[in-house]
């Protein structure tokens, strides 16, 4: 792999932006999975800020969205192909991952971002959760590969 | 019990959104947690490098939250193992269906995807049933 300015400029740049993704889960609370939880519990003492935190999230990203596709100076993308967002159609895998993906997050209220950042909590409980959840995207590789 | 802030929902929300949008003019890639995270695992790619920065951010954020002087709370309510299972399910899950809370439910429905704003139902639903299970017995 070259490693040239380009790279480095890149990396460093992700870098940052993965800090503040985090400082924004945390600011939002989303980082605490009680927090979570207890969006998703309808039934009981119900928490909404969830849905504020994803509307303002999207919100966000949609009006920013509009200037990036409009700026003729893109000067930083570097390559056009995309691994994401180039499949379409509602599909088994689709509803059966996100389902899956649902109880996982049911019953515990960690989701990856979350789950990265809470590598730095000490809570044995993290730990395990973030090894596990390594071992199922290792899993579905190996199952990939085996098709 | 958790309580309401409404004020650190929406500012937290607008930092994640932000992020997003700059990923995607800097890196032209979604901020999805778990494309990015599967995407340091062997076999390894050019793309792998920015991914490994962007989780290293992701995991210091914490550090330096608490170094300027915030605390963070994370309360667990559940067993280790019970964790682990949970780990699993949202790992190949996410896999599976191509995304998580981030990828589908952030930047994929602020593009407007169908497959997203279908995930993102499915699993909110799912993941609703779950607690209502845990929590209230079925």
């Amino acid at each position: 792999m070259a490693f040239n300015n380009s790279n480095l400029f890149k990396n460093l740049l992700a870098l940052l932006l993965g800090l503040a993704f985090g400082l924004g889960l945390i600011i939002a609370n989303m980082t605490n999975p009680a927090k979570v939880l207890a969006f998703l519990d309808v039934a009981g003492d119900w928490d909404p800020s969830l849905a504020f935190v994803m509307a303002s999230a999207l919100l966000t990203l949609a009006i920013a969205q509009r200037f990036i596709k409009n700026s003729p100076e893109n000067l930083l993308i570097q390559s056009q192909s995309s691994c994401d967002g180039t499949q379409s159609g509602i599909d088994k895998n689709l509803l059966l991952g996100a389902a899956t993906f649902g109880t996982g997050w049911g019953l515990s209220g960690i989701c990856p971002g979350p789950a990265f950042v809470g590598l730095s909590s000490g809570e044995i409980s993290s730990y395990s959760f973030f090894a596990a959840m390594l071992l199922g995207f290792m899993a579905f590789n190996w199952v990939n590969r085996h098709h | 019990m958790t309580t309401f802030a409404i004020l650190s929902a929406i500012a937290g929300g607008a930092i994640i959104g932000l992020t997003a949008a700059l990923l995607l003019l800097t890196h032209n890639r979604v901020a999805g947690i778990s494309g990015i995270a599967a995407g340091i695992l062997p076999p390894w790619t050019a793309e792998s490098g920015w991914r490994a920065c962007f989780l290293a951010g992701l995991i210091l954020s914490g550090p330096l939250y608490r170094l300027a002087g915030g605390t963070i709370t994370m309360e667990i309510n559940g067993s280790v193992p019970l964790m682990a299972i949970a780990g699993l399910l949202v790992g190949y899950g996410s896999r599976l269906g191509g995304g998580c809370t981030s990828g589908h439910g952030i930047c994929g429905i602020a593009r407007l995807s169908m497959r997203s704003v279908v995930a993102t139902l499915v699993f909110m639903l799912v993941a609703g049933i779950v607690v209502f299970g845990v929590r209230h017995g079925l």
